[in-house]
């Protein structure tokens, strides 16, 4: 076992599975001779070759449906966006395309693509380099949306994403390439579905997903010093989204917060209170309580900016209101 | 090319006219729903390119005018029809309909309603058959309207960088929906605007089922030999309008006129006869046949299938018996930070 970085595992994972499989590339702006922005396949262009590691012009829509398109032929490419909010030039190959091929032809024709991209905010980017997005595609039936909160999910989640027959995105994040965690030496695979439960409580559920479970358990830890102890859980998957694992927790705890980076507005907070009013209304104690992004594009100011995106405090803050102690 | 080959692609060309025929009968009937966009007029560039194409080899995809194209692929006319119908038999089980054909069993990968969006995937096919190493190519047929997309652009750059083998045919019949070319598009010859990719292209008559074949074949054989993209324009037009619900009232009767004189069967039946490779009657007991063929056989069969069941709503979004290896569930207690 040893601790390495987010971006480390990623690297990793291409790796592994380019070795694996031959039918295994993959694409991208700055990736190949570069070796990626984030560092995330540096050293694999030298490796495999610019056959399999290929750097794409910045053609956002087309270079993903070319990926899309060698995916219905049998190939496996792991795409990589720069940055989610590049992804909305590839809207029309991922939803309009990807997601709905294997629908449409009655289940003759399949694109396991992925499509790597981090989504987050970051230091001062502004606003056309900070938006987060999981909703969008959280919202897209033949999706399958992930969000690896570390470098042990960011390992197994794209393993198993390249070796699944579905379209898989993966929402990583500016601030996490360069967090560190364990990681098995032996090749691992992580499940695509199932939220965890990362720190067990019992006084209110703390529900997270990439970077926020980091702000919830910062959140837990504080709490934890106020003798309240706070169950984590990392979402994992944003689709399909975890029933059941929402709705032990809360009918363990009767409380929910739930932290996303992401407006609130149509987004997984709304979401996640939808599936808890559904399963397990009368098991709460109080309404859950949504900590979400100031409802305004990014800005540039590094005390504004830090002033429209949720902390760890904020999710210490709705915790309490929850539990009524504010 | 021999006389029962000739005889042959003359009657696949009066089947294809007659299938779209039918199928606008069974729309008015409403036993066919949505958008119906018909080939008729246009039938001899997909009939020509695929017939020296290598079908079932070869990847060809194309836009939503697509029941002829996926026929001459390969896939069974019953079961396109019985798309059309929405049928549990049909090319796509009933949940893609007119505009959404696959049949990859014969390489035909799809009708497509984004206008351009079949530009990258067919560039994603040829770069898969590139990375296999096969002599496979991908064929993809769109129309002038599609080249004003960003995809056309963006696509034909990739597919000359990367020397793709994939042809594309850009069926042009002037109408982008209902807006004439020179409304639309700055350079009206489009062989002419893929220059500026190094990408070989050329200009032919569509309406000419040797023409196209000759023509296509060229092309074709610079793909396969491993020497990149081509594009080829073929001048056609659609006799009617761009789907049902068109009342046709951006062009004249006049120019309607003077193409049907130049409509595609036409012209190969004359030459055929002039040819004495068939006669009025040869002709006369072809359209017998077909029209046997596409009552009794193609209609019945879509007609006497079975719709999909409500049941099976939910099935074919996702991979229906996915791995959990890869799915899970997940283990709980295997905590990490």
């Amino acid at each position: 076992m040893a601790e390495i970085a987010y971006w480390e595992a990623i690297r990793r994972a291409h790796d592994e599975e380019l070795a694996h499989d031959r039918m295994v590339i993959a694409m991208g702006e700055d990736i190949g001779v570069a070796g990626g922005t984030y560092k995330a396949t540096s050293g694999l262009y030298q490796k495999y070759g610019a056959e399999r590691i290929i750097d794409t012009p910045i053609s956002e829509n087309s270079y993903t449906g070319i990926g899309i398109g060698a995916s219905m032929a049998g190939m496996r490419p792991i795409i990589e966006i720069m940055s989610i909010n590049f992804a909305l030039l590839a809207l029309d190959t991922l939803i309009n395309a990807a997601a709905k091929i294997r629908y449409m032809s009655g289940g003759r024709v399949s694109c396991p693509i992925v499509m790597r991209t981090p989504g987050g905010t970051a230091h001062q980017l502004a606003a056309q380099h900070s938006a987060r997005l999981a909703r969008m595609f959280m919202s897209t039936p033949g999706l399958r949306v992930v969000t690896p909160r570390g470098p042990l999910d960011a390992y197994g989640m794209l393993k198993s994403a390249v070796r699944c027959n579905d379209p898989v995105i993966i929402i990583e994040h500016e601030s996490m390439y360069n967090m560190r965690g364990e990681v098995p030496d032996t090749e691992t695979f992580r499940p695509l579905e199932g939220a965890e439960i990362v720190r067990v409580g019992t006084d209110v559920t703390l529900i997270g997903y990439n970077y926020s479970v980091h702000l919830c358990l910062a959140a837990a830890a504080k709490l934890a010093a106020m003798g309240i102890s706070a169950e984590v859980l990392d979402l994992r998957a944003l689709r399909p989204i975890d029933r059941d694992t929402i709705r032990r927790s809360v009918e363990k705890t009767h409380k929910a917060v739930i932290a996303e980076e992401d407006e609130a507005t149509v987004g997984v907070g709304s979401e996640i209170i939808s599936v808890i009013m559904e399963e397990c209304f009368f098991a709460l104690d109080a309404q859950p309580v949504r900590v979400h992004a100031a409802d305004v594009p990014v800005p540039y100011n590094h005390e504004l900016e830090k002033a429209a995106i949720p902390n760890a405090d904020d999710v210490l803050a709705a915790a309490l209101k929850v539990l009524g102690r504010v | 090319m021999n006389a029962s080959d000739q005889k042959r692609l003359l009657r696949e060309m009066i089947f294809y006219r007659r299938f779209e025929e039918r199928s606008f009968e069974a729309y008015m009937e409403r036993k066919i729903g949505g958008f119906l966009h018909l080939y008729s007029g246009q039938e001899a560039v997909a009939t020509g390119v695929l017939e020296v194409a290598r079908c079932g080899h070869d990847y060809v995809i194309t836009g939503y005018r697509d029941h002829v194209h996926a026929i001459k692929a390969g896939a069974p006319a019953r079961e396109v029809m019985a798309e059309l119908y929405g049928k549990e038999t049909g090319s796509s089980r009933g949940r893609g309909g007119s505009m959404h054909i696959f049949d990859p069993t014969v390489n035909f990968m799809g009708g497509y309603a984004l206008v351009g969006q079949p530009f990258p995937l067919a560039a994603g096919l040829a770069l898969a058959c590139k990375h296999k190493g096969t002599d496979q190519i991908a064929i993809c047929f769109l129309g002038d309207g599609a080249n004003n997309q960003g995809t056309f652009h963006e696509t034909l750059n990739m597919a000359a960088l990367w020397k793709l083998p994939v042809l594309f045919v850009c069926e042009n019949n002037l109408y982008a929906i209902g807006t004439r070319i020179e409304r639309s598009s700055a350079v009206t010859d489009q062989y002419k605007r893929v220059c500026a990719y190094n990408i070989p292209s050329s200009q032919h008559d569509g309406q000419d089922i040797d023409v196209v074949m000759a023509a296509a074949g060229d092309a074709i054989a610079h793909v396969r030999a491993g020497r990149g993209p081509y594009f080829i324009e073929f001048m056609t037009y659609r006799q009617r309008g761009h789907s049902m619900s068109d009342s046709n009232a951006y062009r004249s009767k006049d120019e309607e006129r003077q193409w049907l004189e130049r409509d595609p069967l036409k012209i190969y039946a004359e030459r055929l006869k002039k040819a004495k490779v068939v006669t009025d009657k040869d002709i006369a007991a072809m359209e017998k046949s077909v029209l046997n063929e596409i009552e009794n056989d193609i209609v019945r069969f879509a007609e006497e299938s079975p719709e999909p069941r409500v049941e099976d709503l939910n099935k074919y979004c996702l991979d229906d018996q996915p791995d959990p290896r890869w799915i899970g569930p997940l283990a709980q207690g295997e905590q990490h930070g």
